[in-house]
């Protein structure tokens, strides 16, 4: 391989290829064959960073000069500058918020100070399509040490030692499962890896995919090998074309290379993967529904027991972990479960990946340790609310998950106390909401998301689920009762005790989460027919202001329902029977004279 | 609705398919992403002969036909636009976006425009969510969409 003295590293994760980070390769590229520096550095497209608020982003090596907001026009200079003269480019570079000073090194932001990055070790710092890279960073060794110096049995027995829980939500014990399919006795057995990535908002498997695919599929193996699977499976969202992409390179290259195939490494342990590809429905996150979508048929989850480890994919035990899972098992056997178990809480051990959203400074994927609290993660990592805004909740867990409040603020994260909170770890989305959101709209979008995609299978699911919605919608409506808070409570009651599967039971979450913590906005939508975020229309009044109203009349000719009247030079007026409170007034008004009440 | 006749060539295309798949119904879920490639949409006439060629039954193929969003019945405009409603997107507008849309094109999700030129339908997370509200036509995508911005996006398919 040749060797370069610098490395420009640029994002090409979903996020960052939409803001013409393709170009910027190409750019760079071009900039330094014009200065004939093409031996001196190399442009490689890497995956996900994390940083997607400042997208596209631009690092350098070795000495970590983290570009934002590249354009392709701001190439030229990168090159001039930093590649030939070592100078840095000074306004491309991250500013601090707090003491408004350039932040030249990535380690020194206080995004990434916090963070541990496992799962997401190479995301950012290797080109994802090529195997040689990720061996470099020891890759595949975890593989090596498994098959030429372990038992199937030692590598159960540190997997479980390390405290590993599923990261895809339920949060159950990696090892334990592993070793239930390993005690099975079946003549094949099936290795899934479960990348139907369903929760809106979450997209940390996606960026793993992109940006490390091999380490999932070394895993896989690794897997196998303990479990006695020669198959492997990947389900995996049609939507995500890059990481299929990608997918389809790092197989190709595990193959080439002998990782993936007959006789690994010269052991007797064979094992190959497939992709199959999910078409859209939530459900089939939930592990037998997708087991029968992999099977051909309609995504719906059947009742456990049999658990997919006594029968799954064609009956056969069957094995589901998610991506982010995958991603840690290497580095647990190469560095021990000692080492990981010394990071973490008491029952939840290691990192885990979030997804910071919404309205928050510094959007993006983060890895910190659990146990960090949320103040942390919103404030320090995520360089808190937006626009100078006040923080209302933040939602954790997605459609299956709750919202969380101030009070919880310094709660460390772990998967028992986000349940003791009334949410849930989820696969790790997190939205944060200002105060110009409402919580009870916030629930009935959650609803609407459920009833869209719940299977239909079970009624409590498909039938309870639709009435809680309709319930809600009377609610932001501005038509609700007592007793319909009373019944939106039992309702939620009943779905979380009957229906099939994890999907339907927690789908109440959203609805008995915003019960719980925002009882006074829902009492306020019900008793005074008020929306305090302004969100729910129905409610809002349009009022003009006599005395700031000069009469021009740009409102009364702007109203689509005519319902605007006054003379010319004098104070206008809106009929409330009339107004469809669609805010075209209040755009017209040049001297902010409507106001919504 | 009038039965529609499939060419020649796009069927055998779709035949080629199946075999390659083993003319397995295990592999029905495989073989309809094809065929909506090849085609466009699903309509009945593609159902029923995926279900010859895999030998399962039509209404097993509908039945998972409409169960996966990502398979559609009705042809999608020229320039499919899709409009993230996933949470970070919703949070931060993405209703509004739609809401623009829907009065710029005058049709509603799931709709096609007459002239076969646009169609819209709501997409649940690109993970994309550093660029919300997010939109995509096609294959391009859109970050930071803002309801006034839309018509300018559209202009871009002025074609």
């Amino acid at each position: 391989m040749a060797k370069y003295n610098q490395h420009l590293l640029v994002c090409g994760g979903t996020g960052c290829r939409a803001s013409q980070s393709d170009a910027i390769v190409e750019s760079l590229n071009r900039a330094l064959t014009e200065r004939g520096l093409e031996n001196e550095a190399k442009v490689v497209m890497t995956g996900c960073f994390g940083f997607c608020e400042k997208g596209p982003i631009v690092k350098v090596l070795p000495d970590n000069t983290f570009y934002t907001q590249v354009t392709p026009a701001d190439c030229d200079e990168i090159v001039a500058e930093h590649i030939f003269k070592g100078r840095k480019v000074n306004r491309l570079l991250y500013t601090d918020p707090e003491n408004q000073e350039h932040v030249s090194d990535s380690k020194h932001m206080g995004f990434y100070r916090k963070q541990i990055r496992i799962a997401l070790r190479n995301c950012g710092f290797i080109d994802p399509e090529n195997i040689e890279e990720y061996i470099a960073r020891d890759g595949y060794a975890a593989l090596g040490k498994v098959l030429l110096e372990m038992t199937p049995e030692q590598v159960l027995d540190d997997l479980i030692k390390s405290g590993l829980r599923g990261r895809g939500g339920g949060g159950f014990p990696t090892g334990l499962k592993w070793q239930l399919t390993r005690k099975v006795q079946a003549d094949q057995k099936y290795v899934v890896c479960n990348a139907d990535e369903g929760d809106p908002g979450a997209f940390m498997d996606r960026s793993i995919l992109e940006g490390d695919p091999h380490s999932v599929l070394e895993a896989m193996a690794i897997n196998g090998f303990c479990t006695g699977a020669t198959k492997g499976l990947i389900y995996i969202r049609a939507e995500y074309p890059l990481a299929i992409n990608r997918l389809k390179i790092a197989l190709k290259q595990a193959r080439e290379f002998g990782l993936l195939g007959e006789n690994i490494l010269g052991s007797d342990f064979s094992f190959d993967i497939e992709l199959r590809y999910g078409a859209g429905a939530f459900v089939c996150g939930e592990e037998t529904a997708l087991i029968h979508s992999m099977e051909g048929m309609r995504g719906e989850p059947t009742f456990k027991p049999p658990f997919p480890s006594e029968s799954g994919y064609m009956g056969k035990p069957t094995n589901v972990n998610n991506v982010e899972t995958y991603a840690n098992i290497p580095v647990i056997i190469l560095k021990g479960h000692e080492w990981f178990a010394s990071i973490g809480t008491e029952k939840s051990k290691g990192t885990k990946v979030f997804a910071l959203a919404g309205k928050i400074n510094n959007v993006g994927l983060i890895e910190v340790p659990m146990g960090t609290t949320l103040r942390e993660v919103i404030y320090e990592i995520g360089g808190g609310i937006k626009d100078g805004k006040q923080f209302k909740a933040v939602q954790t867990g997605g459609p299956s998950g709750g919202c969380l409040t101030a009070k919880h603020l310094d709660t460390p994260i772990d998967y028992d106390n986000l349940i003791a909170a009334g949410s849930m770890m989820g696969s790790g989305g997190m939205i944060v909401m200002d105060e110009d959101d409402c919580m009870v709209a916030i629930a009935k979008f959650y609803l609407e998301f459920t009833v869209e995609e719940s299977c239909g299978k079970c009624s409590p699911c498909r039938i309870g689920n639709k009435r809680l919605h309709e319930i809600l919608e009377k609610i932001t409506k501005g038509e609700g009762t007592m007793e319909d808070l009373e019944n939106l409570r039992n309702l939620s009651q009943v779905i979380k005790d009957t229906a099939l599967c994890g999907l339907g039971q927690t789908s109440p979450n959203p609805v008995l989460s915003t019960l719980d913590n925002f009882w006074e906005e829902y009492l306020e939508h019900v008793t005074e027919k008020k929306c305090r975020a302004g969100v729910c229309k129905h409610m809002l009044r349009y009022v003009i202001e006599p005395d700031a109203c000069v009469g021009c009349t740009a409102c009364a000719r702007n109203c689509p329902v005519n319902a605007i009247s006054g003379e010319r030079k004098k104070a206008h007026e809106i009929n409330q029977e009339i107004c469809i409170k669609c805010g075209a007034c209040v755009e017209k008004c040049k001297f902010n004279a409507i106001f919504v009440r | 609705m009038a039965e529609i006749k499939l060419p020649e060539n796009k069927l055998n295309q779709l035949k080629e398919v199946a075999k390659s798949f083993n003319n397995d119904g295990g592999e029905l879920i495989n073989v309809l992403h094809k065929a909506q490639e090849i085609f466009g949409y699903l309509p009945a006439e593609v159902q029923e002969v995926v279900a010859k060629e895999l030998n399962v039954s039509v209404a097993h193929v509908y039945g998972v036909v409409s169960f996966y969003s990502f398979f559609t019945m009705t042809p999608k405009g020229k320039h499919p636009i899709s409009i993230c409603l996933g949470t970070a997107c919703y949070v931060r507008g993405a209703e509004k976006v739609l809401d623009e849309f829907r009065k710029l094109l005058k049709i509603q999700v799931g709709e096609t425009t007459p002239d076969g030129k646009f169609s819209l339908s709501g997409l649940r997370c690109v993970g994309a969510c550093g660029l919300a509200p997010v939109v995509t036509i096609g294959e391009k995508v859109y970050g930071r969409v803002a309801p006034d911005g839309v018509k300018e996006i559209l202009a871009e398919y002025k074609d």
